[in-house]
């Protein structure tokens, strides 16, 4: 079991190019990319938006399958606390997010994989930019490869 | 993935050389076309076009096609168009997914081959996730036939009297004491230079004497609940202290007021005048009925007063110091935003020296100098009596600014040249302008640009940096960089007016979030499309007029009142009106009757059946955001056109071949 250096990881991260699943609600964020794309703004083609009408609509297990089938990274985009469209979806959101973070760090998805971002139908450049960072970062970590599960070791004296 | 009896069609739009341009339109058609359940993929210049549409219409009579995914523009855009398309062609609406790859691809990227990657995936998972789309039924809301109407300034009196003219029930809510707004407080408007009270005060009028017209001045909307065609309004009206029905505005209990002269701050005069604690507004004010301060009334401050006012008022009895406020409620099918725009506070803009130097001005102040009705006559004086010699006006205060605002504010370029040709009628005094960029777009705004030049205005293209008392008492001096001599000037004026910009009113946001309305950048309220739906909102009933979406001046604002009267009339004579049917459901064998979903539920659309012991949604109520589907821990809670099924299918055909 040999760890890869931070050096060859590095080298095989130049051409690797993340896959991004972004769940979009229907009202402000999906709206952000609509505007950044009458804008005209550029940003990096790793994402692939599914829209759901509220970021309360995102079930932890959509997530989970996302990483299952080989997604370097999650991003939620939902409206800004007070904003969304049905009231307190995104509060929902965020409750479940916060939980699924801790839980999916422990099955070895690093941070910087999974994302909740509030993004208003006004904020295309914000979009923008958190696509363009999140992109950054999973290039960084490299190809998502789920963590083999601990083995058990027994404790010998 | 697709099980057997798929007979998908998929249809590649280049809309012109917008997606074309930047996804291999053709490589996308012929992948597509190898997916399973594929019957026919076709590319086409312009999907929504009718021979667009007529392909699609063609192609699913002809090859019996059961699911369609159109690869185009936003679904916010187009989706209906091609739903109505597949409807027309006998196919179920709902069986239809369509692909953003204008917006979310050719326009945001750059490679080629990385935009066509992406749209390739993007096709792939419609198709996988097309499939286990089900027909659905579109739900109808009644429409509710009255309308709402928020703010009294003249878009919401002009969207009020359009649909009162129509025959519509109209409550038009107005926080002041009186409607009017701002156009109340200008002397003359541009560029034909009428007088702003002699055009608007016939409107106010008629807002009184329509009898479907329901005015609540001093009133607020403090609620809003419901959805488009049924919103439930709730409306706070403050005590006036002075019972309007009873009142018949003769003024007797201002003039009889322990107070003989004015002491108080006059709001409407911005200040520049004094009123009594009674007072109506100003002479035009609807409704005529007057409104007493109780900051300032003695009566409400120790209860000792002689109370002349209630003597002076004798029968009518209309005086009532005990009144309290009210709330109305009320059912509207629409509603209109007309809430408009406060200016910029010049205290933000330090070095043009405004509260420091008496003798600098907002030209609102100013617009109330001049004007025949204010706190002057009409006279245009300074703090200290004397007529102005000389005045230098600054454009562009607090707008296209880092530090105040960004945006240009439209009307100032205007307004300014207005003040510079009525103060230099009225007192002859040196006038210049300081404009970094003169902006007169509008049917006959050059040529008043023009012949106010020609009228001796000094134009100075510059942004002025600073002003500072000159040596002799009383002027002010302007540093400027006059940029088309290129040298820096220093101008000596008596009076500086200080053309503030325009901009969301401080409490816009607390009102956005009662509407459930979006914001621009800015603060402004949001449109549902800048160019083709700019009095719409995102919130299904909810228009807006007038300043609230951004600067504009007295015509824009009007035809925009008049095209959210025509938008709110379409709904409510249409009587009815269609709903997405993405509501949620409950397979009753699976609920375990946990009640997880009820708590979440914000429109208490879920309600939890005694006897059954299971969920039910109330599908009137049920707006379809889906939360209480994503918590339901036995996946009983589903919910139409976003089933778990097909969001799984869309995920995992996304990143398939990874």
């Amino acid at each position: 079991m040999s760890e890869t250096s931070p050096s060859s990881a590095e080298s095989a991260n130049s051409a690797f190019e993340p896959k991004i699943v972004a769940f979009f609600c229907n009202w402000c964020t999906y709206l952000a990319a609509d505007l950044a794309g009458t804008s005209r703004l550029r940003y990096a083609p790793n994402i692939r938006v599914v829209r759901v009408m509220c970021s309360g609509r995102v079930d932890p297990q959509f997530v989970l399958d996302a990483f299952a089938q080989g997604a370097d990274g999650v991003l939620i985009g939902g409206c800004h606390p007070g904003d969304c469209h049905y009231q307190e979806g995104n509060y929902k959101a965020l409750r479940r997010f916060h939980l699924l973070r801790r839980t999916l760090e422990q099955l070895g998805v690093e941070p910087e994989r999974f994302r909740l971002e509030w993004i208003s139908a006004a904020e295309a450049d914000r979009l923008r930019t958190v696509v363009n960072e999140m992109v950054e970062q999973v290039r960084a970590r490299g190809p998502f490869r789920p963590k083999a599960a601990p083995q058990f070791q027994e404790v010998t004296a | 993935m697709n099980p057997a009896g798929a007979r998908i069609g998929v249809y590649v739009c280049h809309c012109g050389t917008n997606i074309a341009a930047t996804v291999n339109v053709y490589a996308l058609t012929e992948y597509a076309a190898t997916l399973a359940g594929v019957v026919i993929a076709r590319e086409y210049k312009y999907m929504c076009s009718d021979p667009g549409q007529d392909l699609l219409q063609q192609d699913i009579r002809e090859y019996g096609l059961n699911r369609l995914v159109v690869a185009a523009c936003s679904p916010h855009l187009h989706e209906n168009t091609f739903r109505k398309a597949a409807e027309e062609a006998g196919l179920n609406p709902f069986l239809f997914h369509m692909v953003n790859v204008r917006e979310h691809d050719s326009w945001v990227h750059t490679s080629r081959e990385a935009a066509t990657e992406k749209a390739k995936d993007l096709v792939r998972a419609a198709v996988h996730r097309v499939f286990l789309n089900r027909p659905l039924e579109r739900r109808q809301v009644p429409i509710h036939p009255a309308v709402l109407v928020v703010g009294g300034g003249i878009a919401g009196i002009h969207a009020a009297l359009t649909l009162a003219a129509a025959g519509k029930r109209v409550y038009l809510v107005e926080r002041e004491p009186t409607i009017g707004g701002h156009m109340a407080r200008f002397d003359k408007t541009f560029p034909t230079l009428d007088c702003a009270a002699c055009i608007l005060t016939p409107k106010m009028t008629a807002v009184k004497s329509y009898p479907n017209i329901t005015l609540w001045t001093y009133s607020e909307v403090v609620a809003v609940e419901g959805f488009v065609g049924q919103y439930r309004v709730t409306v706070r009206r403050k005590p006036r202290y002075v019972i309007e029905d009873l009142c018949v505005g003769c003024l007797e209990c201002v003039e009889a007021c322990v107070f003989k002269q004015p002491k108080f701050a006059d709001e409407f005069n911005q200040g520049l005048s004094k009123r009594k604690p009674i007072y109506l507004p100003f002479p035009q004010a609807v409704p005529q009925v007057v409104v007493i301060d109780p900051e300032t009334c003695i009566e409400f401050k120790s209860g000792k007063c002689k109370k002349t006012c209630v003597e002076a008022c004798g029968d009518r009895q209309a005086i009532d110091f005990t009144q309290k406020e009210q709330i109305e409620t009320t059912e509207v099918g629409a509603i209109i935003l007309a809430t408009g725009f406060q200016t910029v506070h010049p205290r933000r803009i330090p070095y043009y020296g405004y509260g420091v130097y008496p003798n600098v001005y907002t030209a609102l102040e100013v617009e109330r100098l001049i004007n025949a009705s204010g706190p002057t006559g009409g006279e245009l004086r300074l703090r200290d009596g004397r007529k102005p010699r000389s005045v230098g006006i600054i454009h562009c205060v607090g707008s296209r600014d880092e530090h105040t605002n960004r945006w240009c504010s439209r009307v100032c370029c205007m307004y300014s040249l207005k003040l510079a040709h009525l103060i230099k009628e009225k007192t002859g005094a040196e006038v210049y302008n300081f404009y970094i960029d003169m902006r007169t777009p509008g049917k006959a705004f050059e040529e008043f640009y023009n012949r106010v030049a020609e009228e001796g205005v000094r134009l100075v293209r510059g942004k002025v940096a600073d002003v500072f008392p000159g040596e002799d008492n009383g002027t002010l001096i302007l540093r400027v960089e006059d940029t088309l001599l290129c040298q820096v000037r220093k101008i000596p004026v008596d009076m500086v007016v200080l053309a503030t910009g325009l901009e969301p009113k401080a409490d816009a946001e607390e009102v956005r979030r009662l509407f459930n309305i979006s914001c621009s950048a800015g603060g402004f309220f949001l449109e549902r499309h800048p160019k083709l739906a700019p009095v719409a909102t995102f919130t299904d009933g909810i228009f807006l007029a007038g300043c609230c979406q951004g600067p504009k001046d007295i015509p824009d604002s009007v035809a925009q009142a008049g095209a959210a009267a025509a938008e709110a009339m379409a709904l409510l004579d249409a009587g009815s009106m269609e709903l997405e049917p993405n509501t949620a459901y409950v397979i009753e064998e699976a609920c375990s009757g946990c009640k997880t979903c009820v708590g979440l539920c914000p429109f208490n659309a879920v309600v939890f059946h005694a006897h059954k012991r299971k969920a039910v949604v109330e599908e009137v109520l049920c707006k379809g955001c889906g939360t209480c589907v994503a918590a339901c821990p036995s996946g009983a809670m589903r919910q139409n056109l976003f089933e778990d099924e097909q969001i799984f299918e869309e995920v995992n055909a996304l990143l398939c071949g990874r």
